[in-house]
Formats: structure tokens, C-alpha cells, sequence
């Protein structure tokens, strides 16, 4: 018989409940409250007393009200039919929910109970199988979706039946498989897990290598993430953080996208609803809202449930890399979610760590990022979740808890700079802070010598240096004075000017500019570096800046136009005209 | 006020500088009481003690004081009747108006549901060209003016809700000098447009406990309107930090761990209840909130700020500009994060380009105005750059500049001619060709 209680004292959405038998930590109860029911979660027991985080707003509630547990930990629902889905933190369908405000204890099915699904069996009859197993095979948008046997099955099955292809709900068996035991279980296609567990399914997690194009300059050539790769991005408000992410996740070489919206604002959402149905997948075609879930609790809906939304987000990815897919999840933005576990920490009375975070938060964020990566599944296919989070540090500051937990944990480092946005280069992502530490393996650098070519990564790195050459030999301008440096010292710092506003700078908000495929990068990479390894003639400082800015501008405009294009071409010639004016011949 | 069914509590077990706790039964969290007739809400219970938090501060309460349940969360009555009134933080008229009569809806209602929303896309023209232009406002966002006290935001505010055209525009004030309450008075008075104002006022002569009731009192006047009559409200809030100053000093007083700056540590979210009320309804109406944050030396990384930041779409800093004399919105940290809703799509094509152009020749200006300072000399561009950046501070970003984006984008060509050639203001060359202003 499942466990009841009594509500017993109320702060805020903490409520203390007396049992009258078993709980368990992060288990799920439901508290009565007139006719609705508001869902929350078990945080801590002490004897009797169960302190449990309400999901909702507390508003009317009384000692003495009726509270039911339910016996599971905080669960998705799994299956086919989430992409394209506007869900809560609760995965609670949004589209789903009637009148223009949310209501109190309103949940629902996150699936579709009706919809007929095309399956096409993949295991046959006789063989062995075990949790993640794939069993058949259902379209969703286009997508293969495999039909896998329960995560929560321990052991190993011998399949008695798969049903024909054909079409079935959701709801429908489609196959039985026997234990060792020999009692059967009827599979369907849908399946629960609970959020807070990592579903391992692989066989083994190698380092991650294969680039994950992005379409945006600054990272893909510059800090590439790979498949499978973490990344954060750190920022002031107002340096683009929110922008950059929605690039990404528009133009990110992966088959599903779930982002995240944790404790952000909803118009920023709003933004997602609207653009996704209309912008096309440039690697498919297709709309981007067909391979796209978005998990939205905006910073207004209940705190409690923003912690919950970064879990069912990483949850949905791991299903579906479980299939062999390519997963980018996008979080945005951490820092809500850690303040999320600050306000429960400090409703519970417990000791605070660094500007009142629990002590355990740099161990909670690492737990979290160590759930995406690059695996091969045990049927040899590969599958992969790439997470990138934002950080919103207080007061820009890096120097705090969030950010500086983060940094252990994430491999690539976009660090937006707030100087940066003020002068309007965008994305005002700090090359010289900044990295990727892919860039260091060896595999990585073995693969990106096959498809882009051998010396890429030195080409890549003799830019960095000119940026930071360029900033060392601007601080000593600034210091001496344009005539008290030498007139070459001039031309390094406007080589340097050149790379930023060709290879960094991007126009977001530029149809043309937004996207800039692998092949175009390498183009404007090499013609940046044969800008800056000639020499010029130059007679006076100014005749340098005059002159660069000649050639930024053309360069800018090459990105504007369409890749090839006669305009392209025209402005190619137009800068090769000016090249010769001044360049010395090697 | 004692109803017959009502039961009085007479035995206060403990009182500290903002709550008293009770032994009582049966009372709901977030309820509404009075002590000897004074305005608190159960903010605690732990099984039979409750906690109240008393608006005015619990001077003079006795341990005997009679306590009264209301059984209601603080809510107030809407109704048309609201237009053209004044009410102070729990709703009751101070104007010596009747009482209003209407539908009694609690305060801190629910969310929008975000599928729900409309993206906003109505410009808002404000005639300042230091907003409209560089920081175009549209109808559904929230903005706030990060400005020292001695700045002249709330005239600006005035003048922005005056020519903003909205149906309704609810002033919630908090920590209002009575000085700048009259300022407001009068403005709407003499524009003649009080029936269309709501305001909630606590001034800094009322307890500051009680301004805590002013945004969620404001906001459910607001959805009032843009709800049920679909109208388009605008909400002005002054000053978001009094509002915080209240909640550390009651979260201080319930023994709370304070984070940065002695902040509450949920004060991102108590902000983002409040500014996430901005929408556009799907039926038309809208709330926009303009709201001032006063800051301490300039300093934006402070809690209150940079919380603030994060929460609302963009922030309008003013600045007095020593060249021009000129009071000035700043296009460095200023920024609307919904203009490219509008920019060049309500607006001319140019909008997006010509305002990022100047912004960066301003931006030169700006290193130029650094050099003269070290003592450097100027090269020519820093001269002509120099130049243009005191006509664009005059004649564009002043706030007492008032004409429309056209006019506004005429101008910076104009002054992109007088002072630069084409290839150094960086713009598409298309537009170029189509708008730069050829002086023979």
C-alpha cells in the first residue's frame, strides 16, 4: 500500500509531511489541496518528518492536508512522438494545457495516446536481448526511431515474438520477450525512466573526435566542439550569450536538438516557437522544429521545476542516443538551475558553501556533464550528446561558484566578453580566453587532417598567435603612442584587426553571414592567412589603418554575398586589385 | 472589521522587528491577516505556530494584540472604475475617491503559459532617438533604466508613457519621494490624460515592508486590462531597488542566509515573477513594464543590477554627456534585445545597419577622446570622428530629441557624410548606393 502523510509545516514551496510508512529520497508525492494536486518531491527525512520541494506555488495551503506518495523517483515518459514538442520542466505537454495561464497541478501525458505509427520489426524471433536492445524501428519526422527494450530490464531476454510490420499505437504490444526465468514481457512503445539516473547502455565511451559543424566561425575553426563534446558559455548579460546558443542550435550538424530553457525569458522561447516551424535544417532541408524538443521553464514558472527541466532534457537526449543518434543539448541557462538548488539549500537550513551555493554544487554540475559524450553502443552503432550550457555569472564575474564549477567540467570555453559586445563584435566571444580542449587530441587532429586538410590546425593556431600578437602590440600603442612604436608594429596590430572582423566577427541576423559552411571557412581562412604572412609598403602609420580598413571592408562584404557568387567573385578581384597595390612580392 | 464567524487570536508567543508568530489552526499558507487592525501575511507555519509578517513593522504590538484570519491571499478589485485613480499598497484609495467595486482577484496570479505568447512586434515610438533608434522598445517587452538617483529617469519615464500611446498606463511607485509622486500627478494631469492612468503608490513616508504588494498590485491591474479589455498597457515601475531594499530586509529578518550583496538568494526569482508579467496576450492586449533601478555609484555588477539584467530585455543607462551638455542615453550599454523585432522591418530597411555603424564610429570616437587625454596626437579620422560623435550626442542621442525613426535615420546619414567616406562606416554596399547623402 503506498505510503500517505499529513501536511505539516509550510515555508514557501518547502513542506514538511508526517508518514505513516516507507519513503524514499527524491521520491514523488502528490499533496491535495481542495481538488488539485500539486506534485513534489521528497528532499530530505528526519524521522518522521518528510521534507518534501512542491513543484508549485503553496498558495492556500493548510496543516493537515492530505499528501499520497507515489513509490517512483521524478520519471519521463519515453517514446515516440516527443520531437517537435513544447514540454515543461515536468515534461508536461504546454500544447496540451488549455486557457492562457498555467494552472495550478494541471499534468498530463507528454505522448500521443492515438496517433498509429509505421513499425518495421528489427530483432527476430530467438534472439538475445537485453535493456536498449533495438527491436524495431518507427518514422518520427523523418527520423529513425528505434523501439528498444525498457532501460529499467536487468539481465538478458529471449524475444518470442515481434509483431508484424504494420501500423500500432503507442500503446500496442509489439513484441514479447521471455526472461531466463521463462515469464514473458509485453513491450510496447513506451518506456519510464527516472531523471536523476544516467541510462548507460554503451559498451564503452571513447574520447570524442568528430567535429560537430556549427556554421559559426568563432567556434568551428577557431574552439571547435566535437560530437559528443561539452561546452560552456560564460557571460555577462547582454554579451549575446542567448543569441549565439539559438545559432547553434539552428545550424548544429545533429539529427535531434532539445534545448533547455532554464529560468530564462519566455519571449526568448516565444522566439524558438515562432522561428523554428519556419527555418530550415540547413543540412537537411527540413524544418528545424521536426528534429527539435524544447524543455521551457521560463524564470517565472515554479523553481522547483527548473531543476527538474535540466534533468528531463538530459534524459530525452539519452534515449535518443541510446538509437545511435546525434544529440546537441542546449542549456541555457545553468546558473538559473544552480540558483534553483541555492533557494532549496537555503530553505532547508543547510550550511552554505561560496556566496550561499550548497557545498556540493561544483560535484553536481561535473555529475551532470559527464552525462553527455560520445559512446558506441553494444550493436556497434555509435551514438552521441553534445551539451553545451550558459553560464550567467553575477556581476560578470568568472570568478564565481557556478562558472568556476563549470570550467572543471566542460571541456570548450566560449567566454563572452563584455568589451567586446560594447564595440558591437559579435559573437563577443574572447579569442584569446577562450578554448577547446579537442584541439589537443590527437584523434581529433587526425580527423579534421581528413576533411578539412593536413595543415589545419596550424593555420588555425598561426591566427591565435597574430591575436595575440595584435593585442600586445595594441596595449604598447596605447602605452607609446601611434608614433612611438615602429610603423610594421601598425601593420601586426591591423592583421590582426583583419582576422577579428573576417574569421570572428558574424553577423547573426545576416540571412548569408549566419551560416558559414565547413568549405567556406577554409576559404576565408586561407585568404586571411595570405592577407596577413605577406608583407606590405607602407611609408606612415595612417596609410596602414586607411589601407586595412580598405580590406576588412571587402572582406565583409565576400561574407555578405552568397558563397561563388559574381558579386563574390567581384569583390574577390576588387581585394586582389588592392592586394597588389601594396604587397611586396615574396 | 471582526465578522461573527470570524475567531480572534489574542495570544502573540513571539514578535520581532517585521513578524509575530501565534499558536493557530486551520490558516493557509500566504493568507492574509490583521494584527490590532494592521495588514500581515502568513509567510511560516510549522503545525500549530504561525508566522506572520506584518506590513507596517510590529511597533506597539502588544502580546495581546487581536489577530484576525482573513482567509483570503492579498488580492484587490478590478473593474474600469481603477482609471484615473491612486491607491496605496494594499489597494485602498488615496485619493478620497469611493471605494472601487468590481471582481476581487488575487494578487501574484499564475504564469502565462509560454506556447501561449505572441511575440511582440509593435513598436513602441518614444521620439527619443537614443531608444527608438539604437534601443527601438516594442510592445509586450521590459525594460529598465539603470540610472544614479540624481538622474533624470522619471521625467523621462513620464515622457516616454505619454508618447508611447498606450490604453492604459499603471504607475506603481515604491520608495516615491512625495516630491516626484506630485511630479507624476501633475504630468498626467496636465496632459490631460489621468483617466487613462492607474497608479499604486508607497512613498517613502509609508512603512518599506509594504512596498513588496506595489509590482504584483500594478501587474493585476494591468492583466485587468490587457485580459479582459485587450487593451495595451504600459506599466512603470520606480524604483525596482527600494522593492528589493524590502525584500533583504525581510528576508533578514526571517533569519534567511543572504547571498551576494545581502541579497535573498531567491531574488532572481522574485524579480523574474514580477517583469516576466510582460506579454503580448494573443488577443491583442499587451503589458509592457518600464521600470527604474537606481544604482550605487554606477555599479551594475552589484546583485540588484545585474539580477535585473538577466531577467529583462535590455537596460537604457543615461548619461550626461560633459561635451555637449547634454543629458544622453548611452548607446554603449544601452540595449534592446527585442529592437531586431522591429528594427528595419517596422522600420526602414537601414534601421540595424545605420545604428550599429554609429554606434561604432561613436565607439572610435570614444578611443580618440582616450588618446587626447594621454596626450597623444590625433591622426585625421580621430579629429573627424571626434567631430561627428558631438553631433550625433546633439542631434540623436539627447533625450530631449523628439522626431520619427525616418527622420532619425536621415539624420545619421547625413552625419555619416559630413564626416566619413563610404568604406569607413562599414555598411552593406547596396545600402550605401541607396542612401548615402552625396554633399557636392
Amino acid at each position: 500500500m503506498a505510503t500517505k502523510g499529513k501536511v505539516k509545516g509550510i515555508i514557501s514551496n518547502l513542506v514538511t509531511v508526517g508518514v505513516d510508512g516507507p519513503v524514499a529520497q527524491n521520491e514523488i508525492c502528490y499533496i491535495s489541496l481542495g481538488e488539485v494536486k500539486l506534485m513534489a518531491e521528497v528532499l530530505k527525512v528526519n524521522g518522521d518528518n518528510v521534507f518534501v520541494q512542491v513543484f508549485e506555488s503553496t498558495r492556500g495551503l493548510k496543516v493537515g492536508n492530505e499528501v499520497e506518495f507515489t513509490g517512483h523517483m521524478l520519471e519521463v515518459t519515453l517514446g515516440p512522438g516527443m520531437l517537435s514538442r513544447n514540454y515543461d520542466g515536468l515534461q508536461n505537454d504546454l500544447d496540451k494545457l488549455t486557457g492562457v495561464f498555467l494552472k495550478r497541478g494541471e499534468y498530463n501525458f507528454p505522448l500521443d495516446n492515438e496517433k498509429l505509427w509505421d513499425f518495421k520489426p528489427l530483432a527476430q524471433v530467438g534472439d538475445k536481448v537485453e535493456a536498449a536492445s533495438w527491436l524495431g524501428e518507427v518514422e518520427e519526422n523523418f527520423q529513425p526511431h528505434k523501439i528498444m527494450v525498457p532501460f529499467v530490464m536487468e539481465g538478458t531476454y529471449t524475444v518470442k515474438s515481434v509483431a508484424a510490420a504494420g501500423q500500432y499505437t503507442i500503446h500496442d504490444t509489439i513484441a514479447v520477450i521471455t526472461d531466463e526465468d521463462g515469464a514473458d514481457h509485453e513491450i510496447n512503445m513506451i518506456q519510464k525512466w527516472p531523471v536523476k539516473k544516467a541510462i548507460l547502455v554503451h559498451t564503452d565511451k571513447p574520447r570524442p573526435f568528430r567535429l560537430l559543424e556549427t556554421g559559426v566561425r568563432t567556434i568551428d575553426t577557431v574552439n571547435p566542439i566535437v560530437e559528443g563534446g561539452t561546452g560552456f558559455i560564460p557571460g555577462p548579460f547582454g554579451t549575446g550569450k542567448t543569441v549565439l546558443q539559438h545559432a547553434i542550435s539552428k545550424q548544429a550538424d545533429a539529427d535531434i536538438v532539445i534545448m533547455a530553457a532554464c529560468g530564462e525569458r519566455a519571449n526568448e522561447v516565444v522566439e524558438i516557437f515562432v522561428e523554428f516551424p519556419e527555418l530550415e535544417d540547413p543540412h537537411t532541408g527540413r524544418k528545424l522544429m521536426e528534429r527539435t524538443i524544447i524543455i521551457a521553464n521560463t524564470s517565472n514558472m515554479p523553481v522547483a521545476s527548473r531543476e527538474a527541466s535540466v534533468y528531463t532534457a538530459m534524459t530525452i537526449a539519452e534515449y535518443y542516443h541510446a538509437m545511435g543518434l546525434k544529440v546537441l543539448l542546449m542549456a541555457d541557462s545553468t546558473s538559473r538551475w544552480a540558483q534553483a538548488l541555492r533557494e532549496m539549500s537555503n530553505r532547508m537550513e543547510e550550511l552554505p558553501g561560496q556566496d550561499a551555493f550548497p557545498m556540493d554544487l561544483s560535484a553536481i554540475i561535473g555529475a551532470f556533464y559527464s552525462r553527455a559524450g560520445y559512446v558506441h553502443l553494444k550493436n556497434g552503432a555509435t551514438g552521441s550528446i553534445t551539451f553545451i550550457g550558459t553560464v550567467s555569472p553575477a556581476g560578470g564575474n568568472l570568478k564565481e561558484p557556478v562558472t568556476e564549477g563549470t570550467k572543471k567540467a566542460a571541456r570548450c570555453f566560449y567566454a563572452l566578453e563584455q568589451n567586446r559586445a560594447d564595440r558591437k563584435r559579435y559573437p563577443a566571444v574572447n579569442p584569446i580566453d577562450s578554448y577547446s580542449k579537442y584541439i589537443e587530441y590527437p584523434e581529433f587532429e587526425e580527423y579534421i587532417s581528413k576533411i578539412i586538410s593536413p595543415d589545419w590546425t596550424q593555420k588555425v593556431n598561426e591566427i591565435k598567435t597574430l591575436l595575440q600578437r595584435g593585442k600586445e602590440v595594441q596595449e604598447q600603442i596605447n602605452i607609446l603612442g601611434d608614433d612611438g612604436v615602429p610603423v610594421d608594429y601598425h601593420e601586426t596590430f591591423w592583421k590582426s584587426e583583419v582576422v577579428d572582423f573576417v574569421i570572428l566577427q558574424q553577423d547573426a541576423f545576416d540571412k548569408i553571414d549566419a551560416v558559414c559552411p565547413l568549405e567556406r571557412q577554409k576559404y576565408m581562412l586561407d585568404l586571411v592567412i595570405d592577407i596577413c604572412n605577406h608583407d606590405y609598403d607602407f611609408n606612415n602609420f595612417l596609410d596602414v589603418s586607411d589601407y586595412f580598413k580598405r580590406i576588412i571592408n571587402i572582406c565583409k562584404q565576400m561574407n555578405y554575398s552568397e558563397f561563388h557568387s559574381e558579386s563574390f567573385k567581384d569583390y574577390q578581384n576588387k581585394l586582389n586589385e588592392l592586394l597588389a597595390e601594396k604587397q611586396i612580392k615574396k | 472589521m471582526a465578522q461573527a464567524f470570524q475567531k480572534i487570536y489574542t495570544k502573540i508567543t513571539a514578535i520581532t522587528k517585521a513578524t509575530c508568530s501565534l499558536k493557530a489552526d486551520g490558516v493557509g499558507n500566504d493568507e492574509l491577516a490583521t494584527v490590532n487592525g494592521k495588514l500581515a501575511q502568513v509567510v511560516r507555519i510549522m503545525g500549530n505556530e504561525v508566522t506572520l509578517q506584518v506590513f507596517e513593522g510590529t511597533e506597539g504590538i502588544p502580546t495581546n494584540a487581536e489577530v484576525i484570519f482573513l482567509g483570503k491571499a492579498p488580492s484587490l478589485k478590478v473593474s474600469e472604475q481603477l482609471a484615473g485613480r491612486f491607491f496605496n499598497a494594499f489597494g485602498d484609495p488615496i485619493d478620497g475617491g469611493p471605494a472601487i467595486e468590481g471582481e476581487e482577484v488575487e494578487i501574484g496570479g499564475p504564469s502565462v503559459n509560454p506556447v501561449r505568447r505572441k511575440q511582440p512586434s509593435e513598436l513602441i515610438a518614444t521620439g527619443i532617438a537614443g531608444i527608438d533608434l539604437n534601443n527601438t522598445l516594442v510592445s509586450g517587452q521590459k525594460i529598465p533604466f539603470f540610472a544614479d538617483p540624481d538622474q533624470p529617469y522619471n521625467q523621462v519615464m513620464a515622457n516616454v508613457a505619454l508618447r508611447a500611446k498606450a490604453d492604459k498606463i499603471i504607475l506603481g511607485g515604491m520608495g516615491l519621494t512625495n516630491d516626484d509622486y506630485l511630479y507624476f500627478k501633475n504630468v498626467f494631469n496636465n496632459a490631460g490624460v489621468l483617466d487613462r492612468i492607474v497608479s499604486f503608490v508607497n512613498t517613502t513616508e509609508n512603512p518599506p515592508v509594504e512596498r513588496l504588494l506595489i509590482p504584483d498590485m500594478a501587474l493585476t491591474a494591468a492583466e485587468y486590462f490587457a485580459v479582459e479589455k485587450n487593451q495595451k498597457v504600459l506599466v512603470l515601475l520606480t524604483d525596482m531597488t527600494s522593492y528589493a531594499d524590502a525584500l533583504a530586509i525581510v528576508s533578514n529578518r526571517m533569519d534567511q542566509i543572504p547571498s551576494k550583496d545581502s541579497m535573498p538568494g531567491s531574488l532572481y526569482s522574485d524579480l523574474a515573477k514580477i517583469y516576466e508579467k510582460a506579454v503580448q496576450f494573443p488577443a491583442g492586449g499587451s503589458i509592457t513594464i518600464i521600470a527604474v533601478t537606481t544604482l550605487s555609484g554606477g555599479d551594475i555588477t552589484h546583485a540588484i543590477p545585474d539580477n535585473t539584467g538577466y531577467i529583462t530585455e535590455g537596460q537604457l543607462f543615461l548619461r550626461r554627456d560633459s561635451d555637449v551638455g547634454k543629458v544622453i542615453v548611452d548607446p554603449f550599454r544601452s540595449l534592446s534585445r527585442l529592437k531586431q523585432l522591429v528594427a528595419g522591418k517596422k522600420t526602414r530597411e537601414d534601421h540595424a545597419q545605420v545604428m550599429n555603424a554609429a554606434v561604432r564610429l561613436y565607439a572610435d570616437a570614444a578611443n580618440a577622446k582616450t588618446k587626447l587625454e594621454n596626450g597623444f596626437d590625433l591622426t585625421n579620422y580621430d579629429e573627424r570622428a571626434l567631430d561627428f560623435a558631438k553631433d550625433y550626442s546633439k542631434q540623436l542621442l539627447a533625450i530631449d530629441v523628439n522626431i520619427d525613426t525616418t527622420q532619425m535615420l536621415d539624420v545619421a546619414w547625413s552625419l555619416f557624410a559630413e564626416h566619413f567616406k563610404p568604406e569607413e562606416v562599414n555598411i552593406k554596399q547596396e545600402l550605401v548606393e541607396k542612401y548615402w547623402q552625396n554633399k557636392a
